[in-house]
C-alpha cells in the first residue's frame, strides 16, 4: 500500500506541486491569521488566569499589526501576493492572496480590534472573561482577516463561519435577555445568508468546477451566462445580507446595540464590511459580466439604503441603535461606488470601506462613553453631557463629521470619488442620492449631538434643568476607554487631513479589482482550468 | 442515570471507546478514520460516562476544562502548519518523517499532528456541548 502511496507522488509531482522553494519571508501573508487563530486558542486554554490575558491578546494584535504593515507597504510596492497552502499548486490547493484592497481592510481590522481590547478594560465584566471574551475576539479576527487574505471561494466560506460563531459568542457573552433576543434575529438571518452563499458556491462549482478566485476570474467569462447569473444573484443576495443592505438590513440595528459598546464596535467595524469586500472581489473582479446585469439593481439598492438609512437614524431614539442606521447608510455609499464600474468608483467603494471600518467603531466607543456618562442608553434620558465632559462632546462630532463626509474629515474624500465617479457616468439620481445621504446624516447626527450633549437638560419638562444624572468618568474610564477612543479618532482626523497614502492604496485597489490581470498572475495560474476541471 | 447495569457497564463501554477512537485516528491519513471521526467517538464515551455517573464526576476525570482542550487542538493544528517554516515550503505542507523499530516502520508526518489536533478540538467541543446538556438536565 505504501509503495503504491510512493508511485502516486512520484506521477501526481509534476503537475500538482508547487516546484518553487517558498521562502521564510513570504510567510507575512500567512502569519496575521496563524497568529490570531494560534493565540486565540492559546486564549482559550488560560481563560481562567484573568490577570493574563490582557497583556497577551495584546501583544497577540500587535504582532499581527506588524506583520499586515510588512505586507501592505510590500503590496504597494511590488503588486499582490499569494502562497498556496501546502505545496499544491492552485487551484488544487487553497491560495491565499494579498491585494491592496485586502491587506488595508486587514490592517484596518486589526487597528480596531487594539482599539477595542484597550477600551474594554474600562468596562471589564469579569464573568464575560470567564467565559472566553479574549479568545472570542481574536477568532473573530482570525476569521475576519482570514476572509480578507483568502484567495479561494470555499475557504472565504469557511471563515464566514469561523467569524460567525465568534460573533454568536461575543453577542450573547454579556447573557442579558435583550441579547439572547438579538442573538436570534442575527444569527437565523446570518445563518440564512451563509446558507445563499453556500448554494451558489455549490452551483458555481457544478458550472466552472473550481472556486479559486484567480481561476474564477480566467473561466466565469466562458461559462454559460444564464445560470452565472443565478449564482451571482444567490451571491448578491447573501452578501447585501451580510452587509446589511436595504432591504435586507433589519438584523443589524436589531442586534448590534445589545452587546457591551466594546463588542458593538467590533461588529459594527469589522462584520458588514467582510460582506462588502466579498461583493467588491466577486461582483467586480471575479464575475463583471453578471454585475453589469445587476447594475440597475445595485444602483435601486444604493439609492434606497442611502437615504432610508440615515432617515431611520433620525427615527431613533436609542443611541447605539441609530448608529446602527449610520452603518447601513455607509453601506448604501460602498454599493453607490461598486454600481459605478470605473476606477473612480471603486476606489470610492474601497476607501469609503476602510473609512467606515475606523469611524464606527470610534462611535460605538464614543457612544459607550456617552452611556457611562449619562447612565441612560436612550437619547431622551440624556442631556447636558456638555457642560460635564466637553472631550466626548468633540469626539462625537467629529464622528459626525466624518460619517456624513463633511470635509475635511476622513468620510469626505471616498464621497468626493464615489460624486465624481457618478459625474462621469452622468448618473444624477445616484450622485444626489449620496449628497442627500451626506445631508440626512448630518442631521441625524446633529440631532443626536443636540439632544445628548447641547440640551441642558433630559427630555420633556425637565430639559431646561440640568440633568442630574450625569456621573464623572472614574479613572480607569478615562485612562483606557477616552484615550483609546482619542487615540482611533485622532487616527481618522490625521488620515483625513493626509489622504493621499489612502488615495494611492485605493486607486491600486480598484485597478486590481477592475483588471484582475495582476491578482492571477501572483497566484501562478496561467490557463485556468477549463469548463470540465481538467487543465489545460 | 440510576440503572445499575448501565452504571455497572458505562466506565468500562468508555474506555473502550476511547481506545477505538485513537485507533481511528492513528489509521486515518490513509484509511477511513481520522481526527474529526476519532473525536466524535472520544466525545460519545465522554457524553454516555457523563450520563452514568453525573457530570462533576466527568469533569473531575478530565483533569482538564473540555474548552482548553478545544483550543490546545486549534493550536497544535495550526502550530503543524508552522513547522515547514524552516523547508522553504508554504504553510501546511506535510513533512514526513520514518522510525524503524525492528521490522515495523512507523510513519511520523505534520497531518498526523494537524488530525491530533482536529481530534482534541472535536473532543473538546462537542464534549463541552454534551456536558452543559447534561448539566442542564441535572438541575431540573
Amino acid at each position: 500500500m505504501e509503495s503504491s502511496y510512493e508511485t502516486a507522488l512520484e506521477l501526481d509531482l509534476p503537475r500538482a506541486m508547487l516546484e518553487r522553494a517558498t521562502s521564510a519571508g513570504e510567510w507575512n501573508l500567512i502569519l496575521p491569521v496563524v497568529i490570531a487563530l494560534m493565540a486565540g486558542a492559546l486564549l482559550a486554554m488560560i481563560r481562567h488566569s484573568r490577570g493574563s490575558q490582557v497583556g497577551f491578546s495584546v501583544l497577540a494584535v500587535l504582532a499581527i499589526i506588524a506583520v499586515e504593515l510588512d505586507l501592505f507597504f510590500q503590496v504597494l510596492e511590488l503588486g499582490p501576493v499569494a502562497m498556496t497552502m501546502g505545496n499544491w499548486l492552485p487551484p488544487f490547493g487553497i491560495s491565499f492572496v494579498a491585494d491592496t484592497m485586502s491587506v488595508s481592510f486587514a490592517l484596518a481590522a486589526s487597528l480596531v480590534t487594539l482599539v477595542v481590547l484597550i477600551y474594554f478594560q474600562a468596562e471589564i465584566v469579569p464573568r464575560e472573561v470567564r467565559h472566553g471574551f479574549y479568545p472570542l475576539v481574536l477568532l473573530l479576527l482570525a476569521g475576519v482577516t482570514g476572509a480578507f487574505l483568502t484567495g479561494d471561494l470555499f475557504n472565504l466560506y469557511v471563515w464566514f463561519e469561523v467569524m460567525l460563531i465568534a460573533s454568536f459568542g461575543l453577542l450573547i457573552i454579556g447573557g442579558r435577555k435583550m441579547q439572547l433576543d438579538a442573538a436570534i434575529k442575527y444569527g437565523f438571518l446570518n445563518f440564512l445568508a451563509t446558507t445563499f452563499f453556500l448554494v451558489g458556491l455549490g452551483y458555481m462549482y457544478g458550472l466552472i468546477g473550481t472556486l479559486n478566485m484567480a481561476d474564477i476570474a480566467l473561466v466565469a467569462g466562458q461559462a454559460d451566462p444564464a445560470p452565472m447569473t443565478a449564482v451571482a444573484a444567490l451571491f448578491l443576495l447573501a452578501f447585501g445580507m451580510k452587509a446589511a443592505a436595504f432591504p435586507v438590513n433589519a438584523w443589524l440595528p436589531a442586534s448590534y446595540h445589545t452587546p457591551d459598546a466594546a463588542v458593538s464596535a467590533l461588529f459594527g467595524g469589522l462584520l458588514t464590511k467582510v460582506g462588502v469586500y466579498a461583493l467588491l472581489r466577486i461582483m467586480v473582479a471575479l464575475m463583471p459580466a453578471s454585475r453589469e446585469l445587476f447594475d440597475p439593481l445595485l444602483t435601486g439598492i444604493a439609492v434606497l439604503t442611502l437615504i432610508l438609512a440615515p432617515m431611520g437614524a433620525i427615527a431613533q431614539t436609542n443611541l447605539r441603535r441609530a448608529i446602527g442606521f449610520l452603518v447601513i447608510g455607509g453601506i448604501g455609499a460602498v454599493f453607490a461606488g461598486i454600481s459605478v464600474p470605473n476606477v473612480l468608483g471603486i476606489a470610492g467603494a474601497v476607501f469609503y470601506a476602510f473609512h467606515s471600518m475606523l469611524t464606527m467603531s470610534a462611535f460605538y466607543l464614543v457612544a459607550g462613553l456617552v452611556e457611562r456618562v449619562t447612565q441612560a442608553t436612550d437619547t431622551r434620558h440624556m442631556g447636558g453631557v456638555y457642560a460635564a465632559n466637553s472631550l466626548i462632546s468633540i469626539l462625537f462630532i467629529v464622528l459626525v463629521f466624518a460619517a456624513a463626509g463633511l470635509p475635511p474629515f476622513l468620510g469626505f474624500w471616498p464621497k468626493m470619488l464615489i460624486v465624481e465617479a457618478t459625474i462621469s457616468q452622468q448618473d444624477w439620481i445616484l450622485m444626489s442620492a449620496v449628497l442627500i445621504n451626506s445631508l440626512l446624516t448630518s442631521i441625524a447626527g446633529s440631532r443626536l449631538w443636540a439632544h445628548i450633549f447641547w440640551r441642558p437638560g433630559r427630555d420633556g419638562a425637565n430639559s431646561e434643568v440640568p440633568n442630574d444624572h450625569l456621573r464623572e468618568l472614574n479613572s480607569t474610564e478615562k485612562r483606557m476607554a477616552l484615550s483609546a477612543v482619542c487615540v482611533l479618532v485622532g487616527f481618522i482626523v490625521i488620515l483625513g487631513l493626509l489622504p493621499n497614502l489612502l488615495f494611492n492604496a485605493a486607486n491600486f485597489s480598484a485597478m486590481d479589482l477592475l483588471n484582475p490581470q495582476s491578482y492571477i498572475t501572483s497566484t501562478g495560474i496561467e490557463t485556468g482550468t477549463s469548463l470540465t476541471g481538467e487543465t489545460q | 442515570m440510576k440503572t445499575l447495569i448501565f452504571r455497572t457497564i458505562a466506565p468500562t463501554l468508555t474506555a473502550i471507546m476511547v481506545v477505538f477512537s485513537i485507533f481511528v485516528l492513528l489509521r486515518g491519513h490513509n484509511e477511513p478514520g481520522g481526527g474529526f471521526i476519532g473525536g466524535l467517538i472520544a466525545a460519545s464515551a465522554i457524553a454516555i460516562y457523563g450520563i452514568a455517573v453525573g457530570v462533576s464526576e466527568v469533569r473531575k476525570a478530565l483533569l482538564v476544562d473540555p474548552i482548553s482542550m478545544a483550543g490546545f487542538g486549534v493550536f497544535i493544528a495550526a502550530l503543524s502548519g508552522l513547522l515547514s517554516l524552516g523547508q522553504s515550503v508554504p504553510y501546511l505542507t506535510g513533512l514526513w518523517g520514518y522510525i524503524s523499530i525492528g521490522a515495523t516502520k512507523i510513519t511520523i508526518s505534520t497531518p498526523m499532528v494537524f488530525d491530533i489536533g482536529v481530534y482534541f478540538a472535536v473532543v473538546g467541543t462537542i464534549s463541552a456541548v454534551a456536558l452543559a446538556l447534561e448539566e442542564g438536565e441535572a438541575d431540573k
